[in-house]
């Protein structure tokens, strides 16, 4: 569904050109161009200081763009106030006003907004009621555990029944199992509302589990614009392949590159098979990256005339659904190997003397 | 716990393992621990009792204390019981012959001077009275040289003088409420409490003064102070340093010197004036009379108090974090409406410190109205201040700083039953 | 006032710590060019002549009255001698505060040989109070002002004249002289001053005449304001001591002049605290001989232009230390300087000082 609606309509956000400097000698954001589509949920992932909240605040209003424009329905926005722009917003520390109560916070949007006492008391009841805290109307900010206050921040940015909501690390001060809980609950009031998510993270678990698609910043541009399947298994570049999930690295050069299969020197001499992805020519040096679950010890399972490794196993460690075996491979001492535990799987003793292979679809020669 | 409580059943006390009471236990384990804390604010404790406690006990009992008649003239006070003072007739022998012999011990002790002092206080003459009276009894012979009456009325015709007599009568108690009642323009007399003559009564004019002024400079500061604090909380770290600075500027000059500028500044021939003079926007017949008047006074207070109220809002403001505002903005509020109804709701603990603050150290303030307050902008302190340094009358200025003390202490409860004590923050 | 309390017991706490030592003496004078005149004409030459004795200053003398009570009530009085006017030193006198004392038997006869007693003369106020020097409040006024077409005041009602000479006035916000100016210059003869004072409209009489001018007069309390207003031009007469007048007129050649008529002469000296030890007794009282014998109280008036109180000192009065002025025609005891005077009535104000404030302080509040 929300596919459809991406593609459907135009574009309801976009990053035109956009740059932003705070001191004027360097670019925290550079030439960023991004087009969000209506209903669809898009998550800025990134490191700290990567340029993805910058982003964030400038699409609310917080904070103007150097350079370029911003749009929203298509009518540009960079001059309009951020009470005019009808933006929800989740913040990271919730933002709840203290001195009010739940009912009162959630009342605030609509207040200003002129909207008469009984609809306003039943829209707050809505509200509250789909983020399951009817019951907690009176209470004040302080006396809810994290938990309940991000639910009613998100209820509060929701209430006055904007089209676009946008958050900001929205589960960042919770634990692990709430946050994995928490991420289901806003994917499904986001798809139930229909509306246009634009999400901040740092934490890619969670951008793969409820984006759309998922925006990587780094150093103040996207390096890789992709729905989450895709951004992981087809990496653009070495910080993607990095920055998104775990993923085992080699170091080596480009011999030669035939019929999309790159064939990769690595720096003890040892020859592999490799995608190229944005290699082009032999003689460039190359990272290439292979995920732990697709590395193979089963040379029966590999193509026939594919290239080996070997490898020496250093540790195996049990992790119940999983074994995480970890080798010495040409030279490097962090090659991770995760199997799945199977009845016939092996477990690997460390000093054992192994061979190793992959598809060479699975593997993937980026930049240096 | 469980082998606590298994080892009594279940109604005995809790005991503790070696069968004592496990209250008694805790509270023994605890004391060493009190015992050292209280060790440690001693030093405080002592300090705040010697300096603060004390001295407020001592004003309080002034403002009441009135020993020094009746133990200047015991006999006489005792002779005067049975005398009507309404009746319209002078005491008879006996009081006179008791005052002799009081006032003849008086000169011997050299107190009778002191005496007429403090009953001049109450009745103009009293005081060349008593000294000259000292001079002529210390030398009479208490046996042969009555009746005294006559003696004594030929030495000062005050003596023949009801309004002497009633006054000596009125005030012979050991405690008396006379400080109080002139504190508020009442003077106690022969039929009890009676009202000042209206071109007498001024510290009711000034206890309204004060509490007026006070608030008008609490709330200048405030006004002045708020967006200073504001700017202070929001610059960044560096700018807001050159910021406190200029704020705590004020700290390191010397009170006076401070005030004294401002007399530079505002008088009529002083800078101010001449600068718009200069540009035309004020005649040189129409100086602008800027001191030496409440307004005066209000101006260089609020300046001396600003960092008083900016500081706790500062402190305050510190505390709230920028989202509050960005979220009540993106909910749709306006600059203002953000303002009003996000951001100020929690600075009020700061407004409370501050106005507390500033209003408390304004009430007290005498300096600064005495250099630039002219004559309708001092204060009751400025009273006080001469009763206790110049007329030495310290009762009547026990008894207006105790009603100083009071009117302090039931704004701070009215404050607390309306915005609530608990609602005032510091840091 | 808690505040005040405070500072006077740990004030008087402060000093009972740095007690005098063997051979001190505390001294509590005004600071200033008087206290410097008092260092000048008494303390050096003293300590020349007794090296063991060290004089410390302490410069409260505006504050004595009530920090003597304390130190009294405290049981710890370390002063030694303080210099106080004559209405402060008959409010001591009379709380017991100062020591009583027999000025014959105490202070240096005359060159010729009469009595002390005799030569201060009027000057003894009081039983406890040792005179110095004389001095008076008067007025100066600017010699400068446009609006006078010329004129210039001589005499004291001037003041309430705003018609010929327009500008504010500085007068002291308190009741004492400023009553007797306005009713002799209300018609009231010098000999009546106190019989219509005593009366019931005489007060009334006297505020209605300051009513006249109240809207020009700024009220002065420290007796530096005066000249500084002089000097800055923000009034254009006023009232203050004679010695500060001096300082503006001849040490700061400012445009300001003296006004002399009805001058209200004053005594300033010293008392003893009552209660002294026999030591410290002892050593004052050699200090006192000294200092009030003719010649010393002569010398003072080479550094401040302030009359000695002594009959026998006047005729010694000589020179300006510094500015080599002749001092006699600028001390208040000149004749020439002498046609109206006035000398503050000490009795009567200790009688009334307490009503006359209550009433002058709530006509100035109206």
């Amino acid at each position: 569904m929300t596919e459809n609606a991406r593609t459907a309509d135009a574009a309801f956000v976009e990053f035109a050109h956009v740059q932003k400097s705070y001191d004027g000698e360097t670019l925290v954001v550079k030439d960023l161009n991004l087009d969000i589509g209506k209903g669809e949920f898009l998550t800025m992932l990134g490191p700290s200081g990567s340029g993805k909240t910058t982003c964030l605040m400038m699409l609310a209003g917080f904070e103007t763009a150097t350079h370029g424009e911003i749009r929203l329905g298509g009518r540009p926005i960079n001059n309009i106030p951020p009470y005019k722009r009808g933006i929800g917003m989740v913040f990271q520390n919730y933002a709840l006003f203290p001195h009010m109560t739940v009912a009162e916070n959630l009342a605030f949007p609509l207040e200003v907004r002129h909207i008469g006492r009984t609809e306003r008391e039943a829209k707050v009841a809505r509200a509250l009621d789909m983020v399951q805290m009817g019951a907690f109307g009176g209470r004040r900010p302080a006396q809810l555990s994290g938990g309940q206050q991000q639910r009613v921040a998100l209820a509060r940015a929701l209430v006055f029944e904007p089209e676009l909501v946008l958050m900001d690390e929205p589960l960042g001060a919770l634990d692990k199992q709430l946050r994995e809980h928490m991420q289901f609950e806003i994917k499904r009031i986001a798809d139930n509302l229909g509306i246009t998510v634009v999400y901040v993270t740092h934490d890619q678990t969670e951008a793969l589990t409820m984006s759309d698609r998922v925006a990587v910043f780094d150093d103040g541009r996207i390096q890789q614009l992709a729905p989450p399947d895709v951004l992981y298994e087809e990496p653009e570049n070495s910080f993607v392949a990095q920055f998104i999930g775990e993923n085992n690295t080699l170091v080596g050069v480009v011999r030669e590159i035939n019929d999309g299969v790159a064939l990769v020197e690595l720096d003890d001499g040892e020859l592999i098979d490799a995608k190229p992805v944005n290699v082009t020519r032999p003689g460039e040096r190359t990272r290439v990256s292979i995920r732990p679950e697709r590395v193979e010890f089963n040379k029966a399972r590999l193509q026939p005339g594919a290239h080996t490794l070997k490898a020496e196993v250093l540790e195996f460690i049990y992790m119940g659904d999983i074994f995480r075996t970890r080798l010495r491979v040409a030279g490097n001492d962090d090659f991770i190997v995760k199997t799945r535990n199977a009845p016939d799987q092996r477990r690997m003793q460390p000093g054992e003397q192994i061979e190793i292979g992959w598809l060479p679809t699975d593997c993937r020669a980026l930049d240096a | 716990m469980s082998d606590i409580t298994r080892n009594d059943g279940p109604t005995g006390p809790m005991l503790a393992a070696d069968g004592t009471p496990l209250k008694r236990s805790l509270a023994r384990s605890l004391r060493r621990q009190k015992l050292r804390a209280l060790m440690l604010i001693a030093p405080l404790l002592v300090f705040v009792l010697v300096t603060f406690i004390a001295p407020i006990a001592d004003m309080l009992f002034r403002s009441v204390e009135n020993q020094i008649v009746s133990e200047t003239l015991p006999e006489t006070v005792l002779a005067l019981r049975d005398w009507d003072a309404k009746a319209g007739s002078l005491p008879e022998e006996p009081v006179f012959a008791a005052l002799a012999a009081d006032l003849q011990a008086a000169v011997a002790a050299k107190t009778h001077t002191r005496l007429g002092s403090r009953l001049n206080y109450e009745n103009s003459g009293i005081s060349s009275l008593f000294r000259k009276s000292g001079r002529d009894v210390g030398k009479w012979d208490m046996t042969t040289d009555g009746p005294f009456r006559e003696k004594f009325i030929e030495i000062d015709k005050g003596w023949g003088d009801i309004g002497v007599w009633q006054t000596i009568k009125t005030y012979s108690p050991r405690y008396t409420p006379g400080y109080f009642l002139n504190a508020v323009d009442l003077a106690k007399g022969v039929d009890g409490i009676e009202a000042r003559a209206a071109n007498e009564r001024i510290y009711i004019t000034l206890f309204l003064r004060t509490l007026w002024m006070s608030l008008t400079i609490t709330a200048s500061c405030l006004i002045l102070g708020y967006p200073v604090a504001w700017l202070l909380a929001n610059l960044r770290a560096s700018s807001a340093n050159v910021l406190m600075i200029l704020v705590l500027l004020p700290f390191w000059t010397s009170l006076l010197v401070r005030t004294s500028a401002w007399k530079v500044l505002l008088q009529q021939q002083g800078v101010i004036n001449d600068l718009l003079v200069w540009i035309g926007l004020v005649g040189d017949a129409n100086r602008l009379v800027m001191i030496n008047n409440q307004f005066g006074t209000i101006l260089a207070m609020t300046h001396v108090l600003l960092p008083f109220m900016i500081l706790p809002l500062y402190s305050v403001m510190k505390t709230i974090p920028p989202s509050y505002l960005r979220a009540a903005k993106s909910l749709g509020a306006t600059d203002w409406t953000a303002f009003w109804r996000v951001y100020f709701p929690q600075s009020v603990p700061g407004i409370g410190a501050g106005s507390i603050l500033v209003f408390i150290i304004a009430i007290g303030y005498y300096i600064t109205p005495e250099l630039v307050g002219g004559t309708k902008g001092v204060f009751i302190s400025n009273r006080i201040a001469f009763h206790i340094s110049s007329s030495l009358n310290w009762g009547l200025g026990a008894a207006l700083g105790a009603i100083l003390l009071v009117a302090v202490l039931l704004l701070y409860w009215a404050y607390d039953k309306i915005v609530g004590i608990d609602n005032v923050k510091l840091g | 006032m808690t505040l005040k309390t405070f500072l006077l017991a740990s004030s008087a706490a402060a000093l009972s710590v740095g007690a005098a030592a063997a051979e001190d003496l505390t001294f509590v004078s005004w600071g200033g060019a008087y206290q410097a005149s008092q260092l000048k004409a008494y303390a050096e030459p003293y300590m020349a002549a007794n090296p063991g004795v060290n004089i410390i200053w302490d410069e409260s003398s505006n504050e004595a009255v009530a920090k003597l009570r304390a130190m009294n009530e405290a049981g710890n009085v370390t002063w030694d001698l303080v210099d106080a006017e004559g209405p402060d030193s008959q409010r001591l006198c009379d709380e017991g505060l100062a020591m009583e004392v027999d000025f014959d038997a105490a202070l240096a006869p005359a060159p010729d040989g009469a009595a002390a007693s005799a030569d201060f003369g009027d000057s003894l106020i009081n039983s406890c109070f040792i005179p110095q020097i004389v001095f008076s409040t008067t007025f100066g006024y600017r010699s400068d002002v446009a609006a006078w077409n010329g004129k210039e005041p001589d005499s004291l009602c001037a003041i309430f004249d705003t018609e010929t000479f327009p500008g504010k006035r500085s007068l002291e916000k308190r009741p004492k002289k400023n009553l007797e100016w306005a009713l002799l210059c209300d018609g009231v003869a010098k000999e009546d001053l106190y019989t219509v004072l005593d009366s019931d409209d005489g007060l009334d009489r006297a505020l209605a005449k300051l009513d006249t001018i109240k809207d020009d007069v700024i009220w002065w309390t420290a007796g530096a304001e005066t000249p500084q207003r002089l000097a800055d031009g923000e009034v254009v007469m006023g009232s203050t001591y004679n010695g500060r007048l001096f300082s503006v007129i001849v040490e700061q050649k400012q445009p300001v002049k003296m006004l002399w008529d009805w001058q209200v002469f004053d005594f300033d000296g010293w008392i003893v605290p009552a209660g002294l030890p026999e030591d410290r007794l002892n050593r004052v009282m050699d200090f006192l001989h000294f200092a009030t014998d003719t010649q010393r109280l002569a010398d003072q008036a080479k550094y401040i232009s302030y009359g000695p109180a002594r009959a026998s000192s006047q005729p010694l009065v000589s020179t300006h230390a510094d500015l080599g002025v002749e001092m006699a025609p600028h001390m208040p005891t000149n004749p020439a300087n002498q046609k109206n005077y006035l000398v503050n009535n000490i009795e009567w104000w200790a009688d009334n000082q307490d009503a006359m404030e209550s009433r002058f302080q709530a006509w100035l509040a109206q």
